[in-house]
């Protein structure tokens, strides 16, 4: 089967599109969170994300309207890292646990008090860009739209408050604001994102493209974009590959964006002089 | 009306009081040099200041205006004494983060920032790429570049050489006599400080000195903290900078 008619699939064409747009909002979201070392915030959101699947399975909602539904929770559960992490008593690292660890419990619980859904519970784990239907699509190019919209206008902010918190608040910046928002938008684009990679892979697309392009060693904006670059082409040639070689797609995605990492990596270590 | 007015100021941590009963005023054009021991709270009141730490009790004042109303934060140049921790990742250039803040980029006043704090040739390179010293003076030229009314410095010079933190000194001297800008300055070299700032305050949790450089000398309670001998070097190493007699000699 040749590319041009695997494009042909109107399933393929709606993965395509919402795998872009995902990508992107997920490497644009990344960026910030890798610098400020909250790289883990999207494995915790995700993990949250199956506890939200499991109620969201267990109320009766249609499958159709699972990703969707499942935002509400997700974007609380954000809410709580946000707010455990500016406490200061606890890490990062260590609220993101509480958070991520509560999902996947009250989630199985769930599912063996429910004696099982009729949707694979589990299948999210490993999601399925291939089954994208046109609610998440439209989902996926709100969410598209609203996060470039935000980055682009808070720019100077987010620049600041990644640079260093304390130094942005003494320039005005409205710092928790700031932080609330993007803690909601990483709440939605791992819902989104479980759907291109799953759950147990949503960090990748999250981390992956932007430690990549922070190898180049270009300015803020040039990496921003080379981070959406690559994240845009790994699920592009990702999607490809695993329909050619009937291999699940989000996996396919994650390792290619492995390896974009290991490519560049390994390309500025040679182009290093040697002493 | 004081540029900075703090009333009854504590802030605590886990139940310990970092610093209590904190009062002072800050006048338009003085040049405060802020200095004590190690965890003695200098910092944490810089913090409660700018308004990054929220005390338990007191006020705060910029400007005439209550710290929660406060607004016109272009009016401040604030360099935090915690640079170290910058990422060395961190993909901005030395010219994305002095212009950082900036709404109108001006070309002309970055060259001329980065010329004075001699960085123009790095503008381009990325500033975890840079050493600490060259860090610490892009983070000065950031703070400086808005020309504005207020700075506040937590421990600037720590990492530069002599020659630089000289320039330093002087930059910020000339600044306050000249343009009327207001200087707080958080360090430990109690030395030097003394031949720019107008005022001293010495902190240990609360305020045990407040004066003049010339009352620091003569005050009996710093020789107490001091010893008569360190207080003596002190003040003779500031006589020999401005030629100035305070009678130790």
């Amino acid at each position: 089967m040749d590319l041009i008619e695997v494009m042909r699939y109107g399933f393929v064409q709606r993965a395509m599109i919402a795998g872009v747009l995902i990508a992107a909002v997920s490497a644009l979201l990344g960026m910030f969170l890798v610098l400020r070392r909250f790289s883990l915030i999207g494995d915790g959101l995700a993990h949250t994300t199956f506890g939200s699947v499991a109620v969201v399975l267990l109320i009766g909602v249609s499958p159709l309207y699972v990703t969707v539904a499942a935002l509400p929770l997700v974007i609380i559960s954000s809410l709580a890292i946000y707010k455990l992490t500016s406490s200061s008593k606890i890490n990062a690292d260590a609220a993101i646990g509480i958070v991520s660890s509560l999902g996947i419990a009250a989630g199985i619980i769930l599912a063996s008090l429910s004696g099982g859904f009729n949707v694979d519970l589990f299948s999210y784990l490993f999601g399925n860009i291939l089954t994208v239907n046109n609610t998440e699509l439209i989902l996926a190019f709100i969410v598209f739209v609203v996060v470039t919209a935000v980055v682009v206008y808070l720019y100077d902010d987010l620049f600041a408050l990644t640079f260093d918190q304390d130094l942005a608040y003494s320039m005005g910046v409205k710092t928790r604001r700031i932080n609330i928002i993007l803690f909601l938008l990483t709440a939605v684009a791992a819902v989104l994102a479980m759907k291109v990679a799953g759950i147990m892979l949503v960090s990748a697309l999250l981390i992956l493209p932007a430690l990549t392009a922070l190898q180049l060693s270009m300015s803020f904006r040039k990496t921003m974009v080379a981070s959406v670059g690559f994240a845009v082409a790994a699920v592009l040639c990702g999607i490809v590959l695993a329909f050619m070689m009937n291999l699940p797609a989000g996996a396919m995605i994650v390792l290619l964006n492995i390896c974009f990492l290991f490519v560049v990596f390994a390309a500025k270590k040679l182009s290093v002089p040697r002493r | 009306m004081p540029v900075i007015r703090v009333d009854d100021l504590t802030f605590r941590y886990n139940g310990i009081d970092v610093i209590s009963n904190i009062s002072f005023a800050v006048e338009k054009g003085t040049y405060l040099g802020i200095v004590g021991p190690n965890g003695s709270g200098k910092s944490t009141l810089i913090k409660n200041i700018l308004g990054i730490l929220r005390p338990e009790q007191g006020r705060v004042e910029l400007f005439g205006t209550l710290l929660g109303s406060f607004r016109q934060w272009e009016k401040i140049g604030y360099l935090p004494q915690r640079l170290n921790a910058l990422n060395t990742h961190f993909p901005g250039t030395v010219e994305e983060i002095v212009q950082m803040g900036l709404t109108q980029k001006d070309a002309d006043a970055l060259k001329r920032t980065l010329e004075m704090m001699a960085i123009g040739h790095l503008s381009s390179r990325l500033i975890g790429e840079l050493s600490y010293g060259e860090q610490q003076r892009a983070m000065l030229a950031r703070a400086l570049i808005r020309r504005p009314e207020l700075l506040i410095f937590d421990e600037p010079t720590t990492a530069l050489d002599p020659e630089t933190r000289e320039m330093f000194y002087s930059l910020t001297g000339e600044m306050s006599r000249q343009d009327g800008t207001t200087v707080i300055l958080v360090t430990h070299d109690i030395g030097v400080i003394g031949e720019y700032a107008h005022n001293l305050l010495y902190l240990d949790k609360k305020v045990i000195f407040s004066g003049t450089f010339k009352d620091f000398c003569s005050s009996r309670d710093m020789a107490g903290i001091f010893g008569p001998s360190s207080q003596h070097i002190i003040c003779h190493q500031h006589d020999r900078t401005t030629g100035a007699s305070d009678g130790f000699d």
